[in-house]
């Protein structure tokens, strides 16, 4: 392995990139707050959509648009290099379906705060704990205090 | 060097955007603060030359997912409460997950490098013959809604999906909220 000037300037742009993934993922894993955790969730996406984005950047390139002239006619130009538009269509999708998750993860914080008047993660684990000790002694009485 | 001085800035105010995400005990900042993050992502997104995601991130991350956010925290809470657990497990996880990854870069070829195994594939044929096969300016264009339409098809699917799941959690709502006694801690279910 080479460590020139070279190899860290065409590697800094996913180091960085994976900086931001970590950061919403110690998001997602360290905060109790629910909706806190779906932001975390979306930082971790984002983070990924660029690596996808940056993979496909050509140095020089520009946007895959081909110009027109006035009368709307277009034409292939080989003198100009265009980015690797595949991705884009990749990560345009993904965009759309992260935000189809995202607002179900956040439907399903309402029903969670509706059923249990909390979206703290630390609280529903109190409350789940109850729950089951609740469960414990009924089943354990009706088995003649012997379960 | 200037781009890669913009994607660097940028980058810092990525980064920056997001620590003071996850210090935030206010959730309204909270989600404000998510929409400033997916408008400097537009703004990066542009600088590497992919100007229809960053028309989609600005329209549906800044947009709707904001607006998704701001009604959830009206009908939930608007404060976080401060966690109580330790923070070292979560930290000792994120470095060696993100050691992994970096590891994981070394073989990846340099950024920007136009001999890179993902530009030389399927990349000039798409580049090359659209104009021929689809007469669409917009290379992004014709391969979303051509090349690749069973993509798009797929992403209907997984949309619909989503919004009956949302619909079936949230239907009757207002209803049982009108029914439900006045605010006050709640008997957990059993």
């Amino acid at each position: 392995m080479i460590w020139d000037v070279e190899f860290i300037l065409g590697h800094m742009n996913y180091w960085l990139f994976i900086v931001l993934m970590m950061v919403g993922f110690y998001i997602v894993v360290a905060k109790g707050n629910l909706l806190k955790k779906i932001v975390g969730l979306n930082i971790f996406q984002v983070a990924v959509f660029m690596l996808y984005i940056s993979v496909g950047k050509i140095t020089g390139g520009t946007a895959p648009i081909f110009p027109a002239d006035l009368t709307g006619h277009i034409e292939y130009d080989p003198s100009i290099l265009y980015s690797n538009p595949l991705p884009h269509v990749l990560i345009l999708t993904a965009i759309v379906v992260g935000v189809a998750t995202t607002s179900l993860g956040l439907a399903l914080i309402v029903r969670i705060r509706e059923g249990f008047d909390s979206i703290e993660e630390d609280e529903l684990v109190e409350i789940e704990r109850a729950m089951m000790i609740a469960d414990n002694a009924e089943h354990g009485s009706s088995m003649g205090g012997r379960a | 060097m200037i781009e890669t001085l913009v994607n660097i800035t940028l980058f810092l105010m990525l980064v920056a955007t997001a620590i003071a995400i996850s210090q935030m005990h206010r959730l309204f900042a909270v989600v404000m603060l998510s929409g400033v993050f997916s408008l400097l992502t537009a703004l990066l997104f542009v600088a590497l030359d992919a100007v229809d995601v960053a028309f989609t991130e600005a329209a549906v991350g800044a947009g709707i997912s904001t607006v998704l956010m701001l009604g959830t925290i009206a009908l939930t809470a608007r404060t976080v409460k401060p966690s109580t657990r330790p923070q070292t497990i979560p930290l000792i996880v994120v470095f060696v997950t993100g050691a992994a990854l970096i590891y994981g870069t070394m073989d990846m070829p340099n950024f920007g490098d136009p001999l890179a195994p993902a530009q030389v594939h399927v990349r000039p044929e798409y580049i090359e013959r659209s104009v021929e096969q689809i007469d669409v300016p917009n290379i992004v264009t014709a391969i979303l809604a051509s090349y690749r339409g069973f993509d798009t098809m797929g992403e209907t699917a997984v949309v619909f999906t989503a919004g009956i799941g949302v619909l079936a959690l949230l239907s009757g709502l207002g209803r049982r909220r009108r029914k439900a006694p006045p605010r006050g801690p709640q008997e957990p279910k059993a």
